[in-house]
């Protein structure tokens, strides 16, 4: 078997995903440990050019035109062949919504083990040694597969992206499976509606989540929002109940913010939350529970009860 | 349309999770139990389709805590119409390898149009059971889906990306779908109907097969060591909002 560390290239309208090089840099340690090569792997059509921007040691572009968009049946099917053919030690992608299609399926048909919400990766002596962090980020669980190769789904942030940019040599490849009966037909992207206002363009971000308890209470975060000349933003089951437009969700199916001021309140900070507002200068967090991950993260936090602060804070901010 | 649903319990988050004496696992005798959120979303999004497209919904699910009864009562109230446990010995906190096998073999049987099941599970360490599923059944499977529309044979889902992007799909059944939100919220069962319905639901138990593994081993569970935590301010919510204030002038961003 090689000891070669396959990563999966991510890609969306022409533009490789962060999540590419992070998992690129880590590869090209791990594989430098093992004595292999990163290989990146980038499934498409006509898309050389992005091939030659990822900084693994050789990259593999499988070009197809039923490998322009991404199709979860298309790459399942190529990837379980070049698994099979290749014999990869460790093949990385990304714990994202095109990893999350593919690493459990390929898992049970090549027969390897599955390492998901991995966020920390180590070559331990000759052993492969994963970190998976589970349970809404309350648990970390340090992992051994139990054969030599394995599957790793990786979350997006947890190594850094510099390392993995470059070029590399490119060899392209026509798919090694047929694709042309496929069940999974891609019919078109759809571009969100453009929102009323840009969330990623406030200097300060009242951002609401579960604790909020009620529709009729999102008056309150507005009416603070007002105040400060502010914006308000969410986490997902704000916008998923329909309380809040899409357009206003933070976090890994939402929009990434960077504002000087983040006040997350009644967000537990769940990871995929997390992964739309870290990178805020200012975080303050206002949970009743001390315990809620989201504290790891902000900077200041208090645990009052945010239906109290609201209109408390509102009042000062208006008071001067 | 036949219409099947796997769920699966996990431990409440907003329970304290103790880590077992040898440290590779929870103490999961001191664990709540809840139905994992996104399979909520999966009964709501298949009782939406049921109502639209006709046929029926049966509900299936691993009883790895001896108490799945109760969230499959829960789902009956919704509006299944069918429901199933599989049987065994199985501790609490199997392996997803183990539950998604012994979910397909049960499957197979139920000859599903579509198969709708959570996007992921908190507990999901060895990987999501819906992809799983799908590779057993050899079905195609998509994930990260918000909405499922099912005429003649076909289905159209709609995935997430980042930022708001989707991608339609248009799917050759019988498929598996992860779905991450239904079209609308989960709706609610009243208490009194879930009471009525245990009173006379029949559940059919299918008796699983072996506990597989999930092909790798933890070596060490452990809380999250932060690399930092927040400075906790204490007091009344006007002490807080005067604290609150206060920073975001520092920052000069109010006068
Ligand atoms: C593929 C995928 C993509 C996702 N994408 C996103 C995303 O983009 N954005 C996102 O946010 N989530 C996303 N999620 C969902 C995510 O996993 C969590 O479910 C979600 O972030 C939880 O939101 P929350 O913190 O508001 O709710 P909860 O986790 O329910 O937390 C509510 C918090 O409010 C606190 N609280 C309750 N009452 C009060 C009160 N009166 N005052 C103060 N605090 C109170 C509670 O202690 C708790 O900590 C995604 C999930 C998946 C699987």
């Amino acid at each position: 078997m090689a000891n070669d560390i396959f990563i999966l290239a991510e890609h969306l309208n022409g533009k490789l995903a962060d999540i590419t090089f992070e998992m690129t840099g880590k590869a090209k340690e791990l594989a430098a440990a093992f004595g292999g090569q990163a290989v990146a792997v980038l499934l498409g059509s006509g898309a050389k050019s992005l091939a030659e921007s990822i900084g693994a040691d050789t990259v593999l572009y499988v070009d197809d035109s039923t490998l322009a968009e991404f199709n979860p049946e298309a790459y399942s099917r190529v990837l379980a062949a070049m698994i099979k053919e290749r014999g990869p030690r460790v093949v990385m992608m990304g714990n994202t919504s095109v990893g999350m299609d593919l690493g459990a399926g390929l898992s049970v048909m090549a027969g390897l083990p599955l390492i998901a919400y991995v966020n920390g990766l180590a070559a331990d002596g000759g052993m492969f040694v994963a970190t998976s962090q589970i349970y809404g980020g309350k648990i970390q669980a340090e992992a051994v597969p139990d054969g030599e190769a394995c599957i790793v789904s990786c979350l997006a942030g947890a190594f850094p992206a510099d390392a993995g940019r470059g070029s590399a040599p490119v060899e392209q490849i026509a798919s090694p499976v047929p694709l042309d009966d496929l069940k999974v037909k891609f019919v078109k992207l759809i571009q969100p509606e453009g929102g009323d206002v840009d969330i990623t363009q406030q200097p300060i971000l009242v951002s609401i989540g579960r604790g909020i308890g009620g529709q009729e209470n999102i008056e309150l975060a507005q009416e603070l929002a007002e105040a400060l000349g502010a914006a308000v933003s969410a986490s997902r089951p704000i916008t998923d109940a329909g309380w809040l437009p899409k357009t206003r969700q933070v976090g890994k199916s939402g929009l990434t913010v960077k504002p000087k001021v983040y006040l997350a309140f009644g967000i537990s900070g769940a990871p995929e939350h997390l992964e739309g507002m870290r990178g805020a200068e200012l975080i303050i967090a206002v949970n009743t529970d001390p315990k809620a991950p989201i504290f790891d993260v902000a900077h200041y936090g208090a645990t009052c009860d945010m239906l109290d602060l609201l209109p408390a804070l509102t009042e000062k901010v208006k008071g001067g | 349309m036949n219409i099947v649903v796997p769920i699966k319990q996990i431990p409440n988050l907003t329970d304290e999770l103790e880590i077992n004496g040898d440290g590779t696992g929870l103490d999961h005798d001191a664990l709540q139990y809840v139905l994992n959120e996104f399979d909520e979303h999966a009964i709501e999004e298949a009782v939406l389709a049921k109502e639209s497209a006709g046929g029926a919904v049966t509900v299936v699910g691993v009883d790895t805590t001896g108490e799945l009864d109760g969230a499959l009562h829960t789902a009956l109230a919704k509006g299944a119409d069918k429901a199933a446990k599989i049987t065994g010995d199985f501790p609490r906190g199997t392996d997803s390898h183990t539950q998604a096998r012994l979910l397909a073999e049960a499957i197979k049987d139920m000859s599903p149009d579509i198969v709708l099941t959570g996007v992921q599970a908190a507990d999901d360490r060895d990987g999501q059971i819906g992809p799983m599923i799908a590779a057993h059944l050899g079905m195609p499977y998509v994930g990260v889906v918000t909405g499922v529309t099912v005429s003649g044979g076909k289905a159209v889902v709609h995935k997430e990306y980042a930022g708001g992007v989707m991608a339609e799909f248009e799917v050759s059944l019988p498929m598996v779908v992860g779905v991450q939100a239904a079209h609308q919220p989960p709706r609610y069962a009243p208490v009194s109907k879930i009471r009525q319905i245990a009173k006379t639901a029949k559940i059919d138990e299918i008796a699983g097969g072996e506990v597989a593994g999930a092909g790798s081993t933890v070596r060490r569970m452990f809380k999250p060591e932060a690399a930092g935590h927040a400075e906790m301010w204490d007091g009344s919510p006007e002490e807080v909002a005067e604290k609150i204030v206060a920073m975001i002038k520092e920052k000069g961003l109010l006068k």
